[in-house]
């Protein structure tokens, strides 16, 4: 079989990554939002959304950002303004390091690290530094009340991520998250080969969790305090404008789409489809797509939720998370842990 | 030194140790100014509230950013000219505005309304009623963080708006009510339609008490929120539906009609004993049905015959003073009218229900986080003209 192999020196291979991944975030944030806090919303409300720009309104984010280019950088009077100025940038970066590690080919990826769940899961949690630092340097009581609530609630929420996540690591052995793509790629579904075993069959309490806590990471409704239009107006990007706002709008979009394939990646197998051989160098050409259909998938049960849910509160947030989704987790691992010893 | 006197001496070291620790740790409140532009107070109003990190130590409501002086301005205005005005109080649901200030120079003038005027009337007061609590339905979730309800709550609301501008010609200020009756009567095939709305607006309401009411997280959110006993309840003036969730079966549609056909109708009022926020939902949620319900029970027994009683061309109401209340949207809205015998009111006291309403809000707002501060703002449901006129 005729496998696709390009050969290409260091630095241009360093070019084309640096480029995708410039590439990927905007366009990623741009399609999420497009289609699900633009389409999907509206139709749930039974309204059409924006129908101007472009066909169908498809080209109203780009309007938007355009728009917010052009508004003047405020920093009020009070304002820590390196901190003010760097917390935007903090927690793009934090989105940008998540993009580094998922695979979307067998060879289609930035960097294929050892350890890439590990890697994702602690860049992850850089965001909260952003998000602390925003909430502070604002001078702003809203905002000072977001952050913390910000920083309380993903400090909790990282844990069940964790947690739920290493249910699929006793699974495949792994922490390379290619090599959990593989895993779920070679498995046999009753016995029975060729069709791939995604674990969403076997940790569906996991894949639950994880979405849970994703939805928690990213401070989206039913989760979303930190930013609360109706009680803190906006929490930490209460005091942000034009482009800066925009860098935290971008995080947050290009998060979930992280997420999400993070999720595909770990629960839906990836970029694996089944009867095709898992070695094929075709699946750096499909991959791309097929990760692209399961993260749109992912992503619309992530907003799906957020459309629907009313907000819970503070203590209501913590409660589910150190009473309901810990205890799950760990009932999680214990389980799957004694099935790995005993199958 | 003895032995108890050493440990004496040990505890009062400790103790002045640990109230040394505790002067340390002890954090600075914080005044947090929640308005008057704010987006849960839709409107003016402006909450200042002492928080002990997310608890609320006291609050304290600030209104009159709005206030437009209406008692004030009615006192240079002929009879017919005060109602403009008087429609922009709450401007949800402005008929219903008009019609105790009507229904007492009426009483002044001692002028009988037509019966078939009586009825429209009513048919109107309830038709406000649905376009002013459906907005409350949909706008409750909106200050919990569920976005979807509000927007079915504008879809529904628009056909009560379109029958309302059928009739009156004005979609949110109908400017309708004359004294002596109605300025004109029902159009062609109006009634028809009125019924089709209705059902809409039911299935609206059983829409929302599946999306929104029936919510785990709503509940957890709202019940044991914001609880008002029936009796504090009674002592800060609470009316309408923040009263009935307290457990208290009041409603003046049935206890003083005074000149509308509550009283020809089977109708029920709905009370529920908790008072808490989710109660106040609850109630507010039955109430709509009930009001879809009366509306096709007056659209059955519409009597025929004129709609304006004979009245002199220009009105001069005889000395004398009248206080008329009705059970608006909102809850108890009184005018109390003297006139001079003049074409203008002598003085008009406005006595409007979101402002008392309102005024509860130092007595329960102690001790609950900040989210819940949105929370019993909504569910208390005032409107901002309401409470400044």
């Amino acid at each position: 079989m005729w496998t696709l192999a390009i050969e290409l020196a260091y630095w241009q291979q360093t070019a084309i990554k640096l480029v995708v991944v410039a590439l990927v975030i905007p366009t990623a944030a741009l399609i999420l939002g497009y289609v699900f806090l633009m389409k999907m919303m509206s139709f749930m409300q039974s309204r059409l959304g924006p129908m101007e720009a472009g066909p169908y309104g498809t080209l109203q984010l780009l309007a938007d950002g355009v728009k917010f280019l052009q508004k003047e950088d405020v920093f009020p009077r009070r304002a820590d303004r390196y901190v003010f100025a760097l917390a935007p940038v903090v927690v793009l970066v934090s989105t940008f390091l998540l993009y580094v590690v998922l695979p979307m080919g067998p060879d289609a990826v930035v960097s294929s690290l050892d350890a890439g769940l590990f890697f994702v899961l602690a860049v992850a949690s850089l965001s909260v530094i952003g998000v602390l630092m925003a909430g502070w340097g604002s001078a702003n009581k809203y905002a000072l009340m977001g952050g913390m609530r910000a920083a309380g609630q993903l400090i909790a929420y990282e844990l069940p991520l964790v947690l739920a996540a290493i249910g699929v690591v006793i699974q495949a052995g792994t922490l390379d998250l290619n090599k959990i793509v593989l895993a779920q790629a070679n498995g046999e579904l009753f016995g029975w080969g060729g069709m791939g075993f995604p674990y969403i069959l076997t940790q569906f309490l996991g894949f639950a969790i994880f979405l849970v806590a994703v939805q928690a990471e990213l401070t989206q409704p039913p989760f979303d305090m930190p930013v609360a239009e109706s009680e803190i107006v906006g929490g930490y990007q209460v005091e942000y404008t034009g482009f800066r706002f925009l860098f935290f709008f971008m995080g947050e979009f290009g998060t979930a789409f992280a997420f999400a394939g993070i999720a595909s990646v770990l629960f839906l197998g990836g970029w694996y489809v089944p009867g095709l051989d898992p070695a094929s160098g075709w699946f750096n050409l499909i991959g791309p797509f097929v990760m692209f259909i399961k993260i749109m998938a992912v992503s619309a049960l992530i907003f799906w939720f957020r459309f629907t849910f009313p907000r819970l509160r503070e203590d209501q947030l913590q409660k589910l998370a150190w009473k309901v989704l810990i205890p799950l987790a760990l009932l999680n691992i214990v389980v799957t842990g004694v099935l790995k010893v005993l199958v | 030194m003895s032995v108890t006197e050493r440990e004496q001496r040990a505890f009062i070291a400790a103790a002045a140790a640990d109230a040394r620790v505790n002067v340390e740790l002890e954090t600075e409140g914080m005044t947090l100014n929640i308005g008057p532009q704010h987006p849960a107070t839709h409107g003016t109003l402006r909450i200042i509230a002492r928080l002990d990190g997310e608890q609320v130590v006291a609050a304290e409501p600030v209104m009159g950013y709005m206030h437009r002086g209406y008692e004030k301005l009615a006192e240079v205005r002929t009879y017919p000219q005060v109602t403009t005005l008087i429609n922009r109080i709450d401007w949800l649901g402005s008929f219903a505005n008009e019609v105790p200030f009507i229904l007492a120079a009426e009483q002044l003038m001692e002028v009988e309304v037509p019966p078939r005027a009586a009825w429209i009337r009513t048919i109107l007061f309830e038709l406000s009623r649905l376009a002013n609590i459906a907005l409350f339905l949909g706008d409750m979730g909106v200050q919990l963080g569920a976005l979807t309800p509000v927007f079915f709550a504008f879809r529904d609301r628009e056909f009560v708006l379109n029958q309302i501008e059928a009739v009156t010609g004005g979609r949110f200020h109908p400017n309708f009510d004359r004294i002596g009756g109605l300025k004109d009567d029902l159009p062609k095939g109006w009634i028809e339609e009125t019924r089709g709305v209705m059902v809409k607006m039911r299935t609206f309401c059983d829409e929302l008490e599946d999306l929104l009411m029936g919510n785990e997280i709503f509940e957890a959110r709202t019940r044991g929120v914001g609880v008002i006993p029936a009796d504090i309840a009674l002592s800060y003036g609470l009316s309408g539906a923040n009263l009935r969730a307290s457990g208290v079966d009041w409603d003046m549609r049935r206890d003083n009609p005074c000149g509308l056909v509550y009283d020809q109708l089977d109708w029920k009022v709905w009370t529920h004993p908790d008072g808490d926020s989710f109660a106040r939902y609850w109630v507010r949620l039955q109430e709509t049905r009930e009001a879809t319900y009366m509306v096709e029970q007056m659209l059955d027994g519409l009597p025929a015959g004129p709609v304006m009683a004979k009245v002199p061309v220009i009105i001069k109401v005889p000395a004398g003073e009248a206080y008329v209340a009705t059970e608006n949207p909102l809850g108890v809205m009184g005018y109390y009218v003297v006139s001079k015998g003049d074409l203008g009111p002598f003085r008009v006291k406005i006595r409007s229900a979101s402002f008392n309403n309102i005024s509860v809000t130092p007595w329960v707002m102690r001790g609950v986080y900040v989210p819940d501060v949105i929370t019993i703002l909504a569910s208390l449901y005032f409107i901002l003209g309401d409470i400044d006129r």
